[in-house]
């Protein structure tokens, strides 16, 4: 129960074209988080499954039915809005309810079902308030809530954390996982925030202008990402990119290495240059060198690092852990 | 405070007085005159004693008012063509700019342009042709079948039901809801129906009363010229027609303002209900989460 595929999905909005000839499988059960910089269309990926947007061309099935046509209720959807999208005039029972009272079920059934999505999301307390007496966090509940009561084929969140403050959304990232495990239906979950795709998804989709750069797990992503697009997107602090004569070394236009894979060298190296900022996060800090004929380059180093802002540094890197692109293609070693 | 700030404090409220006092002046001209004979009426006219409750007061002209014209009667026409045509007016408008605003269909820019153009088009300009057509439209009500709709009083709410202002503040107000609810309606299961009716009515209590006042104020002022036009019968007269009365050989301007200051009851107490909605649909610009 679940199963997604976009087939050939295509997207104009008027004479532009926003998904290009698109193809996806998102498999039943999965948590797939959909990510990619601002503009990307993940957003439109997702109204176009929710049928909030027409498409252009191509399918859309869910359980391998066709649903490129069929109004949005008619998809055994539930969609969790960025904003929340809760009705400011009725209590939280009502908005997490008003799915079931629009399909006329009967009203103990529909008390029945908001409690138990209540219990669920720990909002048996506020079941008689309204939206504007909660806090950001409880509101993000009751959409979630909303979506659970409908008990839908596929979930689809659009950013729902992104208005949330740094420590709720940590805090919600955990929580939604673990809906995810506890009620194992499927989820496309779109975002920016790369953290957020690493930490919750299954699959992990990262899109760059309409096209689809790769899909894989987090791991995946993060250990052989296939385009120099991904390789920069996914991973933070963000990878190394290096060209000229550091990528010639290596046979290739492009080298990639991790902040974590750079060390401080002893022993002379070419990536010679002046410390511009220091991080220090506890358990490791962050080194910001400017490189002579380079971008800045940062290095994950273990523990505490005795130098300071415009201190002479030399970085280094094992040739086990390089990423070499060309023309923007991973070439595997 | 200091002195400067009082200074402007006290000039913003000797302004916000005078203003206020133009807008009371004339009401209370008419309640005082409407207490006073003629004569002494006249006599007044011409100094501050106009407002003031002085001379010889009493509620004569009140009585003589309802002697000449069947007020009650008048008042109950007026109210009840304003109300029906508010209630549909409301109904019908704000169902238009609900397509207007969520809904997808070929020509809705051009059908919205044409009408916001009927702005521009006063209502003198198109009374003969729409007396011409109301007089030849068949009806079938209580009386039986009619070949026109002269003398009646749908004649006097259905051609002022449908009207570009209130389509445009319904439009407006539309505009500022956030789309998401309507979304997460349509994704709930609501129909085009469902989401107007279940989720931006409820809403717009703001805007209803907006548009419920100066429907009210457009309909209960200006039944003079259209009801002159299509009224013959007594039966069916609003409160404007019912002036006629007092314009006859010998003018009783304090009847005349006796008669007045009752038809203004029925506005002051729809304001007064509603004021604080309406208001509020001034002061908002949107709604925040």
């Amino acid at each position: 129960m679940g199963h997604v595929s976009l087939k050939s999905l295509n997207k104009f909005y008027g004479d532009l074209e926003v998904i290009p000839n698109l193809d996806l499988e998102i498999p039943e059960g999965s948590f797939t988080v959909l990510v990619g910089p601002s503009g990307c269309g993940k957003s439109t990926i997702l109204r176009l499954i929710a049928g909030l947007e027409e498409v252009t061309k191509g399918e859309i099935l869910i359980d391998d039915n066709d649903v490129t046509y069929l109004e949005p209720s008619q998809r055994e959807i539930a969609m969790v809005f960025q904003s929340y999208a809760l009705y400011p005039h009725m209590t939280v029972a009502e908005n997490i309810g008003f799915g079931l009272t629009l399909a006329k079920l009967p009203k103990s059934d529909i008390r029945k079902r908001v409690l138990e999505a209540a219990k669920i999301l720990q909002l048996e307390e506020l079941l008689e308030r309204k939206p504007k007496a909660l806090s950001g966090g409880q509101r993000q509940r009751v959409a979630i809530g909303r979506a659970i009561t409908r008990n839908p084929k596929v979930f689809l969140f659009d950013e729902p954390l992104s208005n949330l403050d740094a420590s709720l959304r940590s805090q919600m990232r955990v929580e939604l996982t673990e809906l995810h495990s506890q009620i194992k239906a499927t989820m496309i979950y779109v975002t920016h925030d790369q953290v957020e795709a690493m930490t919750m998804a299954d699959q992990i989709v990262v899109l760059s202008k309409g096209n689809i750069e790769q899909v894989g797990n987090p791991m995946e992503l993060y250990e052989f990402p296939q385009t120099l697009f991904v390789a920069r997107f996914i991973g933070s602090p963000k990878m190394n990119i290096f060209q000229g004569e550091v990528a010639a070394k290596y046979q290739c236009q492009t080298l990639g290495v991790r902040p974590e894979h750079m060390e401080i060298s002893h022993d002379g190296s070419i990536l010679k240059g002046s410390i511009r900022h220091i991080e220090k996060l506890g358990a490791d800090t962050l080194v910001y060198s400017q490189i002579s004929g380079y971008d800045t380059v940062t290095a994950r180093i273990i523990g505490k690092l005795e130098m300071n802002i415009g201190d002479q540094i030399s970085l280094k890197f094992s040739d086990s852990h390089v990423h070499r692109f060309n023309d923007g293609i991973r070439i595997d070693s | 405070m200091p002195a400067h700030k009082m200074v402007g404090l006290a000039l913003r409220y000797l302004l916000l007085i005078w203003i206020a006092m133009i807008f009371i002046f004339p009401i209370l001209f008419m309640f005082v005159s409407s207490l006073k004979p003629d004569l002494q009426l006249l006599m007044d006219s011409s100094s501050l004693r106009a407002f003031l409750p002085v001379g010889d007061i009493s509620f004569n002209n009140y009585t003589s008012a309802f002697d000449r014209a069947p007020i009650f009667f008048f008042i109950f026409n007026s109210v009840m063509i304003t109300g029906i045509t508010i209630v549909c007016s409301l109904f019908l408008c704000s169902l238009s700019a609900f397509s207007f605003v969520f809904l997808t269909w070929k020509g809705k820019g051009v059908v919205f342009a044409i009408i916001l153009a009927t702005f521009i088009v006063p209502f003198e300009t198109i009374a003969i042709p729409l007396l011409l057509i109301v007089n030849n439209l068949p009806w079938i009500g209580l009386e039986g079948f009619k070949t026109s709709w002269i003398n009646s009083y749908h004649v006097q709410i259905i051609p002022f039901i449908a009207d570009a202002l209130t389509i445009f503040l319904f439009v407006q107000y539309f505009r500022d809801l956030p789309k998401d609810l309507v979304e997460a309606s349509r994704i709930d299961g609501a129909t085009w129906f469902q989401v107007y009716r279940r989720v931006i009515m409820p809403l717009s209590g703001p805007i209803v009363a907006t548009a419920a006042i100066l429907k009210f104020l457009m309909m209960y002022n200006n039944q003079l010229l259209w009801p002159i036009m299509v009224v013959q019968e007594e039966t069916y007269r609003p409160v404007m027609l019912g002036l006629q009365y007092f314009f006859q050989l010998n003018t009783q301007w304090g009847e005349i303002m006796a008669y007045l200051t009752i038809i203004t009851i029925p506005v002051l107490l729809f304001y007064l209900v509603l004021q604080k909605a309406f208001i509020a649909s001034i002061a908002s610009t949107g709604i925040k989460g």
